[in-house]
C-alpha cells in the first residue's frame, strides 16, 4: 500500500504540511482558550485576532501608521546600504583603514545597539529621524561586514589572471572583487532588511507619535491584546514580503550561483 | 611567416640571462627558487620546460608574464626588460579561471577590454578563434555549461585574443583526462603552426613536452637550473602515433634520466 504522500510533489506536499499545522495550532489555540476561558486581555482567540486585523486594515489611521514605519525602514535601509558599501569598500581596499577600524567594528557589534535608542531619541526628536537612525544602525553592521568579507574573497587565481592581463587596482576591483562579492553583499541585505524593521519598531516603542511600533504600545495601554496580536501579524508579514523580495533580486542577480535551496 | 618576421626571427624573441630569484620567507630564511638561468628563445618557436614539482619553473614563466618583481639578472621580450605585464604576451593558467558571470565570449574578450582596444575588431578575433579551437556556438553559454577541456580552450582564446607575440602556458592541461589533454596537445600544435607564435609551455609531463616543443628545457629541483636542453627534431605536424616511434622513445628516456639522476626518485 502506498502512502498518499508518494504521489504529490515536494512542494505540494510541504504546503500541505504548513497548512495542516497552522490550522492544528490555531484550532488547539482557539479550543484551549474558550475551554480554558482565558481572559481575553491574556490570551486572545485567534478568531478575536482575525476580527482585530480586519477591522484595524478598513482603518484609515492604519494605513498611516503603515506608511510610517514602511518609510523608517525603507530609508534606514538605504541610509545604512549606502554607508556599508562605502565604508566597506574603503576598508577592503585601504590596508590602514582596515588595520584602524576593524577592531572597533568587531567592538561595536557587540554592543546591543538597541539600547542606543533612548540617546537617538535625545538627539533627534520623537520625529522620523530617530527611527531611522536606529533602523540604519542595526541593519548597518551585518551589512558592512558582509561587504567587507565579500570584498576579500575573491580568488588568487582570477585576481592573477587580471593582473597578467595588465589590469589595473580599479579594473580588478570592479571586474572581479565586486561581482565575488555579491553573494556577501546579498547574504547583508537579506539580514540587513529584518534587521532595519527591528530598529524602526524598538525606537518607536521608545517614544514615537505614529507607527505600527507605536500602535503595539497604545494597544498595550488599552489591553487590547489581540489588537497587538493584529499588529504583530502585519509586522510579520511586512518581515518577510521585505526579505522576500530581496531574495527574489538576489536569485535575478546571481544567476551563475547554483541554486541548492529554492526554499525560505 | 613572411621573410619580414624570418629576419626579425635572428635576434631571440625572449632572452634570459643570469637569472636568480630568491625568496624570503619569515620561516626558512631565504629560499633559492632559481639558480642563474641562461636561455634564448627565437622567434615562433615552441618550448617546452619540464621539471619536478618545486623547481621554479611556474616562477620562471610568472617573470616572462611581467607578475614577479625582484629576481636578479635580464628577462627581455623584444630587447625589452620584463617589468610589468605586456601586451605582447597571454598567459594561459593552470586553471581556466573563466569568470562566472561573464558568457564564453565576454571572457575571452576581458583582456581586449582591459586596454581597452578596438571593440569590433577584437570581437571579430576572438570569434575566429573560438571557431578555431571548436567553441563556435558557445559564445553566450556561461563556462558553466561547458566541459573541463571546453573551458581551458576558451581559455587559449582570451590568451590569444589581443595577437600577442607569446603565448605563455603553465600546465594549462594538467587538470584535465588524459584523453582531452592528447586531444588539445594536437588542437595546440595546429594553432601554433598556423599562428607563428613563441610559445613557452610548463608541464610535468615528458610525453607532453616532446610531443609539443622545438626543444625541451629539463630543470632541476630547487634551487631549480637548467639540467639540459634536449632538442626534438621530429618533423611537423606530429602525430600522436609518432609518440610510440623508437627516436621519441629515446628522447623520453634522455630526459627521464634527469629525474633519476637527482635522487627525487630514487629512496
Amino acid at each position: 500500500m502506498s502512502l498518499p504522500t508518494d504521489r504529490l510533489s515536494p512542494r505540494t506536499l510541504q504546503a500541505l504540511l504548513v497548512v495542516a499545522v497552522f490550522v492544528l495550532v490555531t484550532g488547539a489555540w482557539e479550543l484551549v482558550v474558550r475551554v480554558g476561558q482565558m481572559p481575553a486581555f491574556i490570551l486572545p482567540p485567534p478568531s478575536a485576532i482575525a476580527g482585530q486585523l480586519v477591522a484595524m486594515v478598513l482603518q484609515k489611521l492604519f494605513w498611516v501608521d503603515f506608511s510610517t514605519t514602511m518609510h523608517e525602514v525603507l530609508l534606514g535601509y538605504g541610509v545604512a546600504i549606502a554607508i556599508a558599501i562605502v565604508l566597506g569598500v574603503a576598508i577592503s581596499q585601504v590596508h590602514l583603514l582596515e588595520l584602524s577600524l576593524m577592531p572597533y567594528i568587531v567592538a561595536f557589534q557587540t554592543i546591543p545597539s538597541v539600547a542606543l535608542a533612548p540617546l537617538f531619541l535625545q538627539w533627534f526628536g520623537y520625529g522620523l529621524l530617530s527611527k531611522v537612525v536606529m533602523a540604519a544602525l542595526i541593519a548597518f553592521f551585518p551589512l558592512l561586514v558582509n561587504v567587507i568579507a565579500g570584498l576579500q574573497a575573491s580568488g588568487r587565481e582570477e585576481i592573477e589572471m587580471l593582473r597578467a592581463f595588465g589590469a589595473t587596482r580599479l579594473q580588478i576591483l570592479t571586474k572581479v572583487r565586486v561581482p565575488n562579492a555579491l553573494p556577501y553583499v546579498f547574504a547583508g541585505l537579506e539580514l540587513g532588511v529584518v534587521f532595519a524593521l527591528v530598529g524602526a519598531i524598538v525606537a518607536e516603542f521608545v517614544g514615537a507619535k505614529a507607527g505600527l511600533g507605536n500602535r503595539i504600545l497604545q494597544y498595550n495601554e488599552q489591553f487590547n491584546i489581540a489588537g497587538m496580536f493584529a499588529v504583530l501579524m502585519v509586522l510579520a508579514a511586512m518581515g518577510m514580503l521585505m526579505h522576500r523580495i530581496v531574495a527574489l533580486i538576489k536569485h535575478r542577480t546571481l544567476f551563475w550561483i547554483e541554486r541548492h535551496d529554492r526554499g525560505g | 611567416m613572411t621573410a619580414v618576421a624570418d629576419a626579425a626571427a635572428a635576434a631571440p624573441l625572449l632572452r634570459i640571462g643570469g637569472l636568480r630569484m630568491r625568496y624570503a620567507s619569515r620561516r626558512s630564511g631565504a629560499t633559492q627558487a632559481l639558480e642563474t638561468i641562461d636561455l634564448d628563445i627565437a622567434r615562433g618557436e615552441f618550448v617546452a620546460i619540464v621539471g619536478p614539482s618545486g623547481c621554479g619553473k611556474t616562477t620562471l614563466l610568472k617573470i616572462l608574464a611581467g607578475l614577479v618583481e625582484g629576481f636578479d639578472g635580464t628577462a627581455a621580450l623584444g630587447g625589452r626588460a620584463i617589468v610589468k605585464p605586456s601586451l605582447d604576451v597571454g598567459v594561459v593558467f593552470q586553471e581556466p579561471t573563466l569568470l562566472p558571470w561573464r558568457t564564453v565570449l565576454d571572457n575571452i574578450l576581458l583582456p581586449a577590454e582591459l586596454v581597452k582596444m578596438d571593440r569590433i575588431a577584437c570581437r571579430e578575433r576572438a570569434l575566429a578563434l573560438m571557431h578555431k579551437v571548436g567553441l563556435a556556438g558557445f559564445e553566450h553559454k556561461y563556462p558553466k555549461e561547458l566541459s573541463g577541456g571546453m573551458r581551458q580552450r576558451a581559455g587559449i582564446c582570451r590568451a590569444l585574443v589581443r595577437d600577442p607575440q607569446v603565448l605563455l602556458m603553465d600546465e594549462p592541461f594538467g587538470a584535465l583526462d588524459a584523453m582531452t589533454r592528447e586531444f588539445l596537445n594536437v588542437e595546440l600544435q595546429r594553432l601554433w603552426l598556423d599562428s607563428g607564435k613563441t610559445v613557452v609551455f610548463v608541464t610535468h609531463s615528458i610525453p607532453e613536452a616532446v610531443f609539443l616543443a622545438d626543444r625541451v628545457i629539463v630543470m632541476t629541483p630547487r634551487p631549480g637550473r637548467i639540467a639540459e636542453i634536449v632538442p626534438v627534431a621530429l618533423p611537423r605536424p606530429r602525430r600522436l602515433a609518432d609518440m610510440a616511434h623508437e627516436s621519441t622513445g629515446a628522447l623520453l628516456e634522455r630526459i627521464r634520466r634527469h629525474f633519476f639522476s637527482h635522487g627525487a626518485a630514487i629512496e
